[in-house]
């Protein structure tokens, strides 16, 4: 590539072939020695937390592949590995050559291990000789016994050195290995510890598809009182690795191939995807047992949360903190209309209601509760909204459990004896039905799904995310931000509410507890890990996050995680926001927005930009000499 | 064709529904506090009253020593509610965000306290030597506070500065999320109490012959008013106060005069988590008990106090925490006890968030502000 070589034709080749030209590999010490100790370091601490937060231990009776390796020591072993790869990780700019890999790499990873695993040394001696069990829970001869692997302390101290120095420098050796090899590993590793962490998922698939001989498979697959036999893990990750090799390429055909359709091809794609979708959420729930089936009804609960949060959050540009008092009011309207057992201050007169009618109540009241919460705030500047929007979401909750309603909210006893919901006479949905709950759930998620994906493609989808962009620009443009604003609380609340109803129904009561503000948080965590603005986006936030590791109240697939789990939604949502502020599935314009900087330093790296008003020099429009190897 | 301009969409004139509301909404508050008002004072001339019969029947009225424990307990409430609201203040001056995540700097202060002083009175020296380790445990607490703050700054806020401002709030809950959950997980779940206090010091005093005060209490007022008047002399009367000033009014100018903004910037923080970390340890021995949610609340109310007094206005934040806290302390028995609501203490913490709703709407400001809450900051 020359810098003769002008025009648009060069432009694309450099994007097409971005490393096809690379520097030298940097010889070995070569380094940057105060990164790579700072991450060691670093290392050295979060292993020391991690083990501090007694996840090792909680976490060693969860075993992956029986009986070799427990969950409590892959939730340390990744780190060194992670470490020891990333240390020497450089952005790959396209356009810029980059430096061959080689053993400066590799010797960088180990030292990070090695600094790291020291750390974990220091920790074994520490436990040994020095009782901190007064401030910190988990100092326990049980973390001791785990860190030195069932043997004397002096071999849990040596042996960590070199365990840190192997997987540090595995991490380095990742940078040598060729792409496809690389994605070979990771999927054949992967694909073992879905296997594992979905066991009982599977397990409950088996049963429900015994007749095909299912069962046989799992039994070969797993141990019988948990985690994946050595055989099965093997072939696990020879199918995970092959797949990764000659699969994964024609996924991508099949893909891209889609991608290319248009028109009435497209659509008709579409709605054949969507069909099949449908369909096997009908279907599946008939084969899986009791477990999952609860499992997926809160995955559903949370998905009607976190889509009409994701009004408006993600299209409205709202940061509501206070989502879950909808929440409540849904469970509370449901629950009191409903309800055999209603608070004293209840005139006589009031009959109980059908939840079908008092699903109407809830709507209007969820709706009044909308413009009411919305409309005092709706002036007001992002933070400050936030925080008065949680004010109301904890004056709403305190009003519920305070004695002056405690009448008709039954305060901190909550509504009680709430029955199920009659379908058609046909059947009773309850909590002791999780089958007729997640169907329940499902006919509301569909409701939900349809009305936001027509919402955003409306006028007022456009007018909210204009307003999410820039509120004067979008007033000067003659949209009435107000009443699109109220609108979003609106929408938002409704969607909110019949969440609620569906709780109250499938509990049997509702409870002020169940209405703190950690669920709006989990809620806000949900949307944003999932990616804000963007329907699938927030459902596979749903499930992965509450589904995986469970809700404020909910368990999740991995129960052992149940203490840990807020701490990794905070450490998720600062890690999202740091690296992956568009989510999970991003919405593209929301991207585009975000990373507005990026997008156009890559259209002026592609010359898409040569008039800029400032750089409108020779060298510029002549090439980007500056920028690109001669 | 653009529409001609006339009253009808000349957003100046333009009345919409939600200002009718909002007018509809301050005038129901006004006239709900007033009421409230008259009546207890109807109640305290003669509880019999024909209004009080009838809507609050078993009305007593307060006594004056009631009325006297209520305002002392607001005060140095309040004063603590200042302290934190401090940081919220300096911080949002800076940066013009708010660090959701203040409040677990205040229950860091208040747990590294507890744990210190648990250990020195392990070891006989709360005792023997209660003055030493108490300046002891204040200082620890301090220095775990503020290299929180500015751990907290360099990690999550630092890279953000510059992105969308919905980005580095959604990143400080995140961020007092995660800290909360780190107490949970190091250090267990529970609530975890202080030491005793020596007896010359809680024991109740009178003061000045008319206002009988515990001597905790007293503590706080002192030590809440010694820390206000150094920040004020750090702010107003040293270099670094003076670059704080100037990145807080305009942070390019303030680099074209050679200020070092990042470091006046960890400066901000860590000056705010000191003062947290102070009003933490003060938190612990007034309520001799810790749990790893003790900061949530009073931080959401301190950054309510910041705003009440305007924010970004160090006078104001104090102001505004003492008269959130009075007013959480009194309101309930005398804004709405008079209406014959039951249980009033329960809505202490929605009396926080009404005053908070009641002064944007009111008055969005603040107190002593100039800064419009609905104003855009570049």
């Amino acid at each position: 590539m020359s810098t003769e070589d002008r025009g648009p034709s060069m432009s694309t080749a450099f994007i097409e072939e971005p490393s096809d030209e690379e520097l030298p590999a940097r010889r070995m010490l070569d380094q940057d020695w105060r990164k790579v100790f700072n991450y060691g370091l670093l290392l050295a601490l979060v292993l020391v937390f991690v083990a501090l937060t007694n996840m090792p231990v909680n976490l060693d009776h969860r075993m992956l592949i029986e009986p070799i390796f427990s969950m409590g020591y892959l939730s340390l072993f990744w780190l060194p590995a992670v470490f020891g790869l990333v240390v020497c990780r450089e952005p790959v700019l396209a356009g810029m050559p980059s430096h061959a890999k080689g053993s400066r790499e590799v010797l960088a990873g180990s030292l990070v291990g090695l600094i790291g695993g020291a750390g974990l040394s220091v920790l074994t001696f520490l436990l040994d000789n020095f009782n901190l069990r007064d401030p910190l829970v988990n100092w326990s001869p049980q973390l001791l016994e785990l860190l030195s692997f069932q043997r004397d302390t002096a071999f849990g101290i040596a042996i960590w050195l070199p365990v840190g120095l192997v997987l540090g420098t595995f991490g380095g050796l990742a940078h040598l290995l060729s792409a496809t090899v690389r994605r070979m590993l990771s999927w054949a590793f992967a694909s073992v510890i879905a296997f594992a962490i979905f066991e009982t998922v599977i397990l409950d698939l088996s049963e429900g598809f015994a007749w095909l001989g299912a069962e046989w498979l799992v039994e070969e697959l797993y141990f019988i009182r948990g985690g994946l036999t050595m055989h099965g893990a093997a072939v696990l990750a020879v199918v995970g690795g092959l797949f990764a090799a000659f699969g994964r390429d024609r996924a991508h055909r099949a893909k891209e191939r889609f991608d290319a359709l248009e028109g009435t091809s497209r659509t008709r794609a579409n709605a054949i995807g969507l069909l099949v979708v449908a369909a096997a959420l009908v279907i599946l729930p008939l084969f899986l047992g009791g477990i999952t089936n609860e499992l997926l009804a809160n995955v559903g609960l949370f998905v009607l949360l976190a889509l009409g949060l994701n009004i408006v959050v993600g299209l409205a540009g709202i940061l509501d903190l206070g989502y879950v008092a909808f929440f409540a009011i849904g469970g509370y309207t449901a629950g009191i209309l409903t309800t055999t057992n209603r608070g004293e201050s209840w005139p006589d007169w009031m009959p109980q209601f059908y939840w079908g009618t008092a699903l109407v109540a809830v709507v209007i009241l969820a709706a009044l509760a909308g413009l009411f919460i919305g409309a005092p705030v709706i002036r007001m500047r992002g933070d400050y909204l936030a925080i008065v929007t949680l004010g109301f979401g904890e004056i709403i909750r305190l009003l519920f459990l305070s004695d002056w309603l405690g009448g008709y909210t039954g305060a901190a006893q909550g509504v009680t004896n709430i029955p199920g919901v009659q379908v058609f006479g046909l059947a009773t949905v309850k909590g002791t039905d999780p089958r007729a709950v997640f169907y329940l759930v499902l006919f509301f998620c569909a409701i939900a799904i349809y009305v936001s994906w027509r919402l955003e493609r409306s006028r007022l989808g456009r007018a909210w995310m204009a307003i999410r962009e820039d509120e004067s620009v979008a007033e000067a443009m003659g949209i009435n931000t107000v009443n699109a604003k109220l609108m979003a609380f609106v929408v938002g609340a409704v969607l909110a509410s019949f969440s609620g109803a569906i709780l109250a129904a499938k509990v049997g009561s509702v409870f002020p507890n169940s209405f703190i503000i950690l669920v709006s948080i989990v809620i806000l965590v949900v949307v944003i890990v999932g990616g804000m603005g963007n329907i699938a986006g927030v459902i596979v936030g749903s499930v992965v996050l509450i589904g995986i590791l469970g809700g404020p109240r909910q368990p999740g697939l991995l129960q052992e995680f149940s203490e840990y789990k807020l701490l990794i939604y905070g450490v998720l949502l600062i890690w999202m926001m740091l690296k992956r502020p568009e989510g999970l599935v991003p919405n593209v314009r929301r991207t585009r927005e975000l990373h507005q900087d990026e997008y156009l330093q890559d259209a002026w790296l592609r010359g898409e930009i040569d008039a800029d008003s400032e750089h409108t020099d020779d060298s510029h429009s002549n090439g980007n000499t500056g920028v690109l190897p001669a | 064709m653009p529409p001609p301009v006339t009253a009808e969409n000349n957003k100046l004139n333009r009345r919409l529904g939600v200002d009718a509301f909002l007018t509809f909404m301050r005038v129901v508050m006004s006239t709900f506090v007033i009421l409230g008002l008259l009546m207890f004072i109807g109640q305290q001339i003669d509880p019999d009253n024909f209004v009080a019969s009838r809507i609050n029947p078993d009305a007593t009225g307060l006594t004056a020593a009631q009325f006297e424990g209520l305002v002392i307990s607001g005060l140095s409430q309040g004063a603590m509610y200042g302290l934190i609201a401090l940081g919220y203040s300096m911080v949002y001056g800076v940066l013009g965000f708010i660090n959701f995540a203040h409040g677990e700097v205040f229950m860091v202060g208040a747990m590294t306290g507890m744990i210190t002083s648990n250990k020195l009175d392990e070891s006989g020296a709360w005792e023997s030597n209660f003055l030493l380790s108490l300046l002891f445990v204040l200082v620890i607490a301090i220095i775990c506070s503020t290299l929180t703050a500015i751990i907290m700054e360099r990690v999550a806020y630092r890279p953000l500065r510059g992105s969308p401002r919905l980005i580095p709030l959604i990143t400080s809950i995140g961020v007092s999320f995660f800290i909360q959950n780190v107490s949970v997980v190091l250090l267990g779940p529970g609530a975890k109490s202080y030491p005793t206090l020596p007896e010359w010091l809680s024991k109740k005093r009178e003061l000045l012959g008319f206002v009988t005060i515990e001597g905790t209490r007293l503590m706080v007022l002192v030590v809440a008013a010694i820390s206000m008047v150094a920040l004020w002399y750090l702010v107003e009367r040293t270099k670094i106060g003076k670059a704080m000033r100037a990145v807080a009014e305009d942070k390019e100018i303030a680099s074209l005069m050679g200020i070092n903004v990042n470091r006046t910037i960890v400066t901000t923080f860590a000056v705010g988590g000191a003062m947290a970390g102070v009003a933490g340890i003060l938190w612990g021995l007034l309520f001799r008990s810790v749990v790893h949610t003790t900061g949530f609340l009073p931080g959401i109310k301190a950054f309510s106090a910041a705003v009440v007094g305007g924010i970004g206005n160090m006078g104001g934040a104090m102001a505004g925490g003492i008269t959130l806290g009075s007013a959480e302390s009194v309101a309930p028995l005398i804004l709405l006890e008079p209406w014959g609501i039951d249980g009033v203490s329960q809505l202490k913490d929605a009396v926080a968030f009404l005053v908070l709703i009641f002064v944007l709407l009111v008055k969005p400001t603040g107190l002593f502000g100039e800064r419009l809450s609905t104003e855009d900051r570049a």
